[in-house]
């Protein structure tokens, strides 16, 4: 049988996210790595700024707030990017196991497409391109910035979303379909009741790890000028008069809170997996 | 030549489609030194990222408790803070700290000097290190896929352990983990962009300047996608042959 | 099971084949699989049809249901054309039940949730009637007290006998077995065995690829043995096993017996 044990060479390993983190210990030593780099950098800072000025680590203070509300906007982003990404990617997905064939290539090269540009040219086409508000004839819908990038970040999203649906849905043996079909099922009936449901824990490991990606790529919106986390920094050191002993403090804070966020959700993620490799 | 550039000029004119990096000598010198800066770029970044990727996962096997660790944390913190922070980061906190502190070697460039280390190297080093950290385990679960009999096999023969490592274990890991490292080195070649925010020459960068200058948005980002587009199917390309290659007959 | 079911095509009846098979050729692709396939079964009858890997038998019958299509030929069940384009699927499958090696039940449902499913949402008959019926046919296949289990609590066996309830609430007229016991240990064999002969003894109409010699002996009423996309030989099991003609079919007992 393909695939099967050879002697030399076992059948690889399972995701190597399962794998890599398993072996990695604790998730609080690895905040604490950066906690600590964070804390000696913020002392050594701190001894070497001048005399009269506020030290680093009351100044870091002082922007916290400023900073995490510029996060926010970067979660912001990001869930609705994947709302609408997962929406349209599920949609596009399907269209890839149509019996149609047009609709098929047509759903494929867009997925592609999509797939295979990179993320900041994507950003940058649909802020230069996209209208800045929509006329709908009735109402006039401003379109903010932010909401420019949701779309451009939500582009990439749904073509690698479309592609785990795909790939998802072909993972299952062809007897599901065909002891279906034997029942007289329709195609229909059978994606609705067989087919998705069982994909549904297939799916959501990957999902999840999009979502990690993507709440990663936000800061690239910086560049565009969204007010988030990465221009908030900016601007506060820019504030600061751009004291050299500030950057580390403050850049390693942003480090660490898209760290503190992401982690936990990577963790959870693969317990996830665990426990859904054990069911099936 | 001349007929090409005639025929973008024409085609300026007649429906203002502006491809002026077809026509325009300046234009299409910056266009062509672009490309040649982003192929820089991307294969100096892919290279480093799978050096990177190789001697991390040997240091992953390693017998010291602190190496393991070491390694553990540098993973666990690449893959978990946005790559666009990482190469800020690299360029605006380590590299001005270096410079600052005399730490920076300085190459004469004949008049003036430039650190030896400038935008370029510090897009290098980031981007390879963050590509290197999912490297790292890709190689792993490969070498992992290598069971221990091949292994005891190997030594019986009397090959040392780097010498079975090169010849016997990285072998057979590399054809089982090939999938996987295209789809990471397809990820970095579209990761190299970011480069764009510290003025790195390279294709994004340029295109936005032309575009600047040019007021040709729309056709410029058709040639970048296309730029782009074409440039991923060339790596996919070249890592399915190099798979193809690599192929045990009878397995999967 | 009734003698004329309500929606036969008009002109059938039970005197004609239930299933005719006639020269039926089908390739995949280059690789020509039957090469001229000729069978009638008649109702009641217990057909087995044996040979070795790659002859064909299992193409023959997912033929049947329509699951492969032919390239020549004609294949009816019960006066129904399974070659026309333009065939009613649903009708076919409301007469023709099959069942898997794999077993094919659906991992997400429960025992009973499989064998439910289908009479409800594809005949859309009432649920109350469905489940009395699906309780029914569960304790027949012997599996009582194991209607909320899912498939991966199962033996093979068991879900064999689940996959065999499930086509069975179909009320199909003709049931088809795809080398049911090919997958399971010998043990579980027996099981599933027992199931199938009480469903002969019953009147069904089956058909069975397999491998399982005695019990082709016992219940078949005919055994066609296939080699290479024909049907060498065929006979009653009394004189096929003792006075095979074929050289090809006496190599092949003999590997086997």
């Amino acid at each position: 049988m393909p695939g099967a044990e050879l002697p030399v060479l076992l059948p690889p390993a399972p995701p190597a996210r399962a794998q890599g983190d398993a072996r990695f210990g604790l998730k609080a030593r690895h905040g604490l790595y950066i906690a600590v780099l964070f804390a000696l950098a913020t002392g050594a800072a701190q001894a070497a700024s001048d005399a009269g000025l506020p030290g680093p680590f009351e100044t870091l203070l002082k922007w916290v707030p400023f900073v995490l509300k510029g996060f926010g906007l970067n979660l912001v982003i990001s869930f609705f990017a994947m709302l609408f990404g997962t929406i349209a990617g599920a949609a596009l997905g399907l269209m890839q196991i149509s019996l149609l064939a047009p609709v098929r290539s047509g759903s494929w090269l867009v997925t592609q497409f999509f797939r295979n540009s990179p993320w900041l040219v994507l950003l940058f086409a649909i802020m230069l391109l996209f209208p800045f508000e929509l006329d709908f004839g009735f109402v006039v819908v401003p379109v903010p910035d932010w909401m420019k990038a949701v779309i451009g970040f939500s582009l990439p999203i749904m073509a690698n979303i479309s592609e785990v649906v795909r790939g998802a849905v072909q993972s299952l043996p062809s007897g599901q379909w065909e002891s279906a079909e034997s029942l007289a099922f329709t195609r229909g009936q059978t994606l609705r009741m067989v087919i998705l449901p069982q994909c549904i824990k297939r799916m959501i490991p990957p999902w999840i790890n999009w979502y990690c990606i993507l709440a990663m790529a936000t800061p690239l919106a910086s560049i565009m000028g969204v007010e988030e986390s990465v221009t908030y920094t900016a601007q506060a050191l820019n504030a600061e008069g751009d004291r050299p002993e500030l950057i580390w403090p403050f850049y390693l804070f942003l480090l660490l809170i898209f760290f503190a966020y992401t982690y936990p959700i990577a963790r959870w993620s693969i317990r996830l997996e665990r426990k859904f490799l054990v069911k099936t | 030549m001349e007929f090409f550039a005639d025929f973008f000029r024409n085609l300026y004119e007649t429906t203002g489609l502006n491809f002026v990096i077809f026509y325009e000598e300046y234009e299409a010198v910056r266009f062509v030194n672009a490309i040649w800066t982003s192929l820089k770029l991307i294969v100096i970044c892919l290279i480093f990222s799978l050096v990177v990727g190789i001697v991390g996962a040997w240091a992953q096997g390693a017998k010291s408790r602190v190496v393991r660790l070491g390694m553990a944390g540098y993973i666990q913190f690449f893959r978990n803070t946005p790559p666009f922070v990482q190469l800020l980061f690299f360029y605006f906190v380590v590299g001005t700290t270096l410079e600052r502190a005399g730490l920076m070697p300085l190459v004469d460039e004949g008049g003036w000097t430039e650190p030896l280390i400038g935008n370029f190297g510090w897009a290098v080093i980031s981007l390879g290190f963050f590509a290197g950290a999912f490297n790292v385990e890709i190689f792993r679960s490969g070498i992992e896929a290598v069971p221990t009999a091949t292994r005891e096999a190997a030594e019986a023969l009397g090959y040392t352990r780097l010498k079975s490592y090169i010849y016997v274990v990285l072998p057979l890991a590399f054809r089982v983990c090939l999938p996987a490292l295209n789809n990471n080195l397809v990820n970095l070649l579209k990761t190299t962009t970011l480069a764009y925010a510290i003025a790195v020459p390279e294709m994004m960068y340029t295109a936005n300047q032309i575009w600047s200058d040019n007021v040709n948005v729309p056709e410029m980002m058709l040639v970048l996608f296309i730029y782009y587009v074409a440039l991923v199917g060339v790596l996919v390309w070249l890592m399915h042959r190099w798979e193809r290659k690599m192929r045990i007959p009878g397995y999967g | 099971m009734s003698d004329a079911t309500p929606d036969s095509t008009p002109g059938w009846t039970p005197d004609q084949p239930m299933v005719s098979i006639k020269d039926v050729h089908k390739s995949f692709g280059d690789l020509e699989v039957l090469k001229g396939v000729s069978l009638d079964i008649m109702k009641r009858e217990v057909i087995c049809i044996i040979g070795p890997s790659g002859s064909g038998k299992s193409t023959l019958i997912r033929c049947v249901n329509a699951l492969n299509d032919i390239q020549k030929g004609s294949i009816t069940v019960e006066g129904i054309e399974v070659n026309d384009p333009n065939l009613d699927k649903l009708a076919l499958r409301k007469k023709v039940g099959m069942v898997f090696q794999q077993y094919n039940l659906f991992p997400h449902k429960t025992a009973i949730e499989n064998v439910m499913m289908a009479p409800l949402h594809v005949l859309k008959q009432p649920r109350q009637e469905v489940e009395e019926r699906a309780y029914g046919l569960i304790k027949k296949v012997r599996l009582e007290g194991k209607e909320h289990s899912y498939p991966g609590e199962l033996s093979g066996g068991q879900q064999q006998r689940v996959a065999i309830a499930r086509s069975l609430a179909m009320t199909p007229d003709v049931m088809l077995f795809d080398e049911v016991t090919a997958a399971l240990d010998p043990e579980t064999v027996k099981e599933v065995l027992v199931t199938i002969q009480e469903l002969a003894e019953e009147g069904m109409t089956c058909v069975l690829v397999t491998h399982e010699m005695g019990f082709a002996r016992e219940l078949a009423d005919h055994i066609y043995f296939t080699d290479r996309g024909v049907i060498v030989e065929h006979g009653p099991p009394a004189s096929f096993f003792s006075d095979a003609r074929d050289p090809r079919t006496k190599e092949f007992l003999s590997q086997i017996l």
